[in-house]
C-alpha cells in the first residue's frame, strides 16, 4: 500500500543508498503531505537514520533522487530544520542551552559576526515553546534526557523553517517531555507546519502520526495512518528481513561491489 | 644572571623570546581545546611526532634553519600525516587509533633517521636542530620568534574570528552541515590551525611531549568552567604560563630541555584543577557532600523541636540542649552545629541557656515533617511498603524534596491527613 501525494512537500524517487558498499537502502519511492505529522517507521536497522540523512544531504545517495519543496535541498535549506538523534552528540561540552539554541540561527551570513537581537528573541521564543525557557542558563550536560531532546527541538525551531525533520524524538524522553514535544507537533500543525518523524516505537506510533511510512530496507507502506497501520503490513515490515534481500546486500558487501553500474 | 631581573624582563631580548614563548603557548593550547572537544587530542600527538621529518626536510633543502622552511616542511608533513591518518580509517580495515598510532611512530622514526643523518653530515648549521625533540626556548633567535610569534598571533585572531564555526563544528558537524555552513572549510582550518600550532609550539616544548601543551591546557581548564569562551581564555592562560616556565628554565638552565619543564608545570596545573575545582574537582565534590551534611545536620536538629512541641502540644517553649538529646541523640558536636546555623539562619533564637522556635523556624520545621509523613505515605500507598519499612527512606528524602516535587506528591495522594502510622501530616492552612 502505497499511497502517492499532490503536490509533495517531500518527494524521495527511487533512493538507494548505503555505507561502505553495503545497501541499506533499496529503491525508496514515496511522498509526504504538506502540514502534517508523519513517522518513519520500521525495526532497528531498517534505514531510518540513513533516510534521514540522505533526505538532510549527510549522506551520499548511490540512486535516485530527494526533492523538498519541489526543490533540491540546497535551493530550500533555509525552509527545512534537523533534529539528529540525541546521542550523536557529546553533552558533555562545554555550553549551555540557550548557546546550544542559539545555534539555530546561525548562518553563512554571520557566521563571522554577532548574532543580533531578533536572533536572541528567536531563540527565547522557541525555549518557550518546547518550556526550556527557565532552564536556559543551565549547562547542558545536568539536563535529563528528555530535556535534551527539547533543547535540540528548540533549536530547530529557532531556524524558523517550515519542515522539520527529526531523528527519534521520543527515545529515553521522560513522560513529562513527551507531552510537551506532542503538545509542540499540534501547535506546529496548526501553524501549518510539516513534521517528519523517525520513530520505532509501535505502541505509541498510532496516536502519533496521521501519516505513516514503513520502513525495512525496503519501503514497505506509505499512506495515511488508518490505511497503513494494520497487522498485516506490521508483520511485513517487522517480520524479519527478506532473507533473500539480506543475501544480496551481504554479496554485494563481500564483493565490493558498486550499487549502481557506472 | 639575576632571577628577579629575569622575572622582570629586564633585559630587551629576553623579554622578547620569553613574550614570543608565552604566545606560542597561548596558541598551542587555545587550538588544543577544539583538539580536545573534537576527541582528537590523539591526532595532535601524531601530527607532533610526524613533523620532525618535514623540519628536517626543511633543513636538507634549504641547509639553515630559516624558520620559514622548517616550517614549511612541518606543515607539509603534518598534513601529510592527518591525510595519511584519515585515508587509513577510510579505506581499510585499520581503526582510527591503530592508524594513529601507525602513522606517529613511522613518521617519528623517520624523522629521527634523518637528524641523524644531517647531524653526521657534518653541516655546521644544524647544531641545535635537535632542541626540537625536547624543545629548548631559550635558543630562539629574535627572528625565529618575531616569525614563531607572529603565526601565533595568527591562529589566536583565526579563532577569535571563526569562535562560532568552530564551535557548532566541534559540538555537531552534521546540524553545521544542514544549516548550509562550510563544514569542510571549517574543519580544514582546525586541522591547519593544529597544525600551525604544533609548528610553533614544538619550539618550546618539543615534538615528543607536545600533545601535552594540546590538551593539558584544554583538560585543566575545562574543570574550571562550563563555558566555552571561558575555558578558551583559561586554557591560552595557563599555556602562557606554562611558556613562561619553560623559557625561565631555559635561561637560568641553559643545558636543560625545557619540554619536560613545561610538561611538569602543566601537569600541577591539572592536578590542581582535579582537587581544586569548585565544578567537578574533588573539592567540588567534597564542598558538596559538606553542604549535604550541614543541611541535613541542622534540619534535622529543627525537627526535634517541632516533634517536641508536638508532643507537649506547645511548639514554641524554649528547649534546653538536654532535652533535645534525650529526644534525639544527636552528638554534641553535632547538637551544636546545627544549633548554630538554625541560629544563624534566625528559625531559632536564644532564651537564655534555651533555645525557642520562631515563626520561620516553626513553619520550616512543619514543612520537614510534613515532607517526611508524605514521603512515607507515598512509599507505602505506591510502591506498597510496609509502615515499618518506611521510615529510614523518609529519614533522607526529607531533606531533597523541593516544593515542585511536594506539590506534585501533594496531588498525587490528594492532600492526605495521616501518615501509615496514623500520625498527623501538618498542612500550612487550616
Amino acid at each position: 500500500m502505497i499511497k502517492q501525494v499532490n503536490n509533495p512537500i517531500l518527494e524521495i524517487h527511487s533512493l538507494t543508498a548505503g555505507y561502505d558498499q553495503k545497501p541499506v537502502l533499496w529503491n525508496i519511492d514515496f511522498t509526504l503531505p504538506k502540514g502534517q505529522i508523519s513517522g518513519i517507521i520500521g525495526p532497528n536497522g531498517s534505514g531510518k537514520t540513513t533516510l534521514l540523512k540522505c533526505m538532510m544531504g549527510l549522506l551520499p545517495i548511490n540512486g535516485g533522487y530527494v526533492k523538498l519543496f519541489n526543490q533540491s535541498l540546497n535551493k530550500v535549506r533555509t525552509r527545512v530544520a534537523y533534529v539528529p538523534q540525541r546521542e550523536s552528540v557529546d553533552w558533555d561540552f562545554p555550553a549551555n542551552v540557550m548557546d546550544i539554541t542559539l545555534m539555530g540561527r546561525y548562518r553563512n551570513a554571520n557566521l563571522f559576526r554577532r548574532l543580533n537581537k531578533n536572533d536572541k528573541e528567536q531563540a527565547i521564543n522557541a525555549l518557550k515553546k518546547v518550556g526550556m525557557l527557565e532552564f536556559a542558563e543551565r549547562q547542558i550536560s545536568q539536563l535529563s534526557g528528555g530535556q535534551q531532546q527539547r533543547v535540540f527541538i528548540a533549536r530547530a525551531l529557532a531556524q524558523g523553517a517550515d519542515l522539520f525533520i527529526m531523528d527519534e524524538p521520543f527515545a529515553g524522553v521522560d513522560a513529562a517531555s513527551e507531552n510537551a514535544i506532542l503538545d509542540l507537533f499540534a501547535d506546529m500543525k496548526k501553524q501549518g507546519k510539516t513534521v517528519v518523524v523517525v520513530h520505532h516505537d509501535l505502541q505509541t506510533a498510532k496516536q502519533y502520526f496521521d501519516w505513516m511510512v514503513l520502513l525495512n530496507t525496503r519501503l514497505v507502506a506509505s499512506g495515511p495512518t488508518p490505511d497503513v497501520f494494520n497487522d498485516k503490513l506490521l508483520q511485513e515490515t517487522y517480520g524479519g528481513k527478506l532473507n533473500i534481500l539480506a543475501r544480496v546486500t551481504h554479496l554485494m558487501e563481500s564483493k565490493e561491489f558498486p550499487m549502481r553500474e557506472q | 644572571m639575576d632571577i628577579w631581573s629575569f622575572i622582570w624582563l629586564e633585559e630587551p631580548n629576553i623579554r622578547f623570546v620569553v613574550l614570543g614563548t608565552m604566545l606560542l603557548g597561548a596558541s598551542s593550547a587555545l587550538i588544543g581545546c577544539f583538539s580536545y572537544l573534537r576527541k582528537k587530542a590523539l591526532v595532535g600527538d601524531a601530527i607532533a611526532h610526524a613533523i620532525l621529518p618535514g623540519i628536517c626536510f626543511g633543513f636538507m633543502l634549504s641547509e639553515t634553519k630559516n624558520p620559514f622552511y622548517l616550517i614549511s616542511g612541518a606543515f607539509i608533513s603534518g598534513w601529510a600525516s592527518i591525510l595519511i591518518i584519515d585515508f587509513i580509517t577510510k579505506h581499510s580495515k585499520l581503526k582510527a587509533d591503530a592508524a594513529i598510532g601507525i602513522v606517529l611512530s613511522v613518521f617519528f622514526g623517520l624523522g629521527v633517521l634523518l637528524l641523524t643523518h644531517i647531524q653526521q653530515s657534518g653541516n655546521a648549521a644544524q647544531a641545535g636542530l635537535d632542541k626540537y625533540l625536547f624543545g629548548k626556548a631559550a635558543s630562539m633567535t629574535p627572528y625565529d620568534v618575531s616569525v614563531f610569534g607572529g603565526i601565533a598571533l595568527g591562529l589566536l585572531l583565526l579563532v577569535l574570528i571563526c569562535y562560532k564555526g568552530f564551535k557548532i563544528v566541534s559540538f555537531n558537524t552534521d546540524y553545521a552541515q544542514t544549516l548550509g555552513l562550510p563544514t569542510k572549510l571549517l574543519s580544514v582550518l582546525i586541522s591547519t590551525a593544529t597544525v600551525l600550532s604544533v609548528a610553533v609550539g614544538i619550539q618550546a616544548v618539543g615534538v615528543v611531549l607536545m600533545a601535552a601543551l594540546l590538551i593539558t591546557p584544554a583538560s585543566a581548564a575545562r574543570f574550571w568552567t562550563n563555558k566555552l569562551s571561558t575555558m578558551l581564555l583559561l586554557a591560552a592562560l595557563m599555556g602562557a604560563i606554562a611558556g613562561w616556565i619553560g623559557s625561565l628554565v631555559s635561561f637560568l638552565a641553559p643545558n636543560m630541555p625545557t619540554g619536560p619543564w613545561i610538561v611538569i608545570s602543566l601537569t600541577l596545573m591539572v592536578g590542581l584543577a582535579i582537587l581544586g575545582s569548585p565544578i567537578n574537582g574533588v573539592y567540588g565534590k567534597w564542598l558538596k557532600k559538606q553542604r549535604n551534611k550541614h543541611l541535613i545536620t541542622h534540619e534535622n536538629v529543627l525537627k526535634v523541636f517541632y516533634q517536641l512541641g508536638e508532643q507537649e502540644q506547645n511548639f514554641f517553649r524554649s528547649r534546653g540542649k538536654l532535652s533535645i538529646l534525650q529526644k534525639r541523640n544527636f552528638g554534641t558536636s553535632t547538637l551544636k552545629k546545627g544549633l548554630t546555623i538554625l541560629l544563624a539562619k534566625k528559625w531559632i533564637k536564644r532564651d537564655q541557656n534555651n533555645y525557642v522556635l520562631t515563626n520561620e523556624g516553626f513553619l520550616e520545621a512543619r514543612r520537614i515533617v510534613r515532607l517526611h509523613r508524605l514521603w512515607e505515605l507515598f512509599l507505602n500507598k505506591r510502591l506498597g511498603l510496609q509502615p515499618d519499612h518506611v521510615h529510614p527512606d523518609a529519614e533522607v528524602i526529607e531533606h531533597l524534596i523541593t516544593p515542585e516535587l511536594e506539590e506534585i506528591l501533594l496531588k498525587d495522594l490528594n492532600m492526605p491527613a495521616l501518615d501509615p502510622h496514623n500520625k498527623e501530616i501538618p498542612y500550612d492552612k487550616h
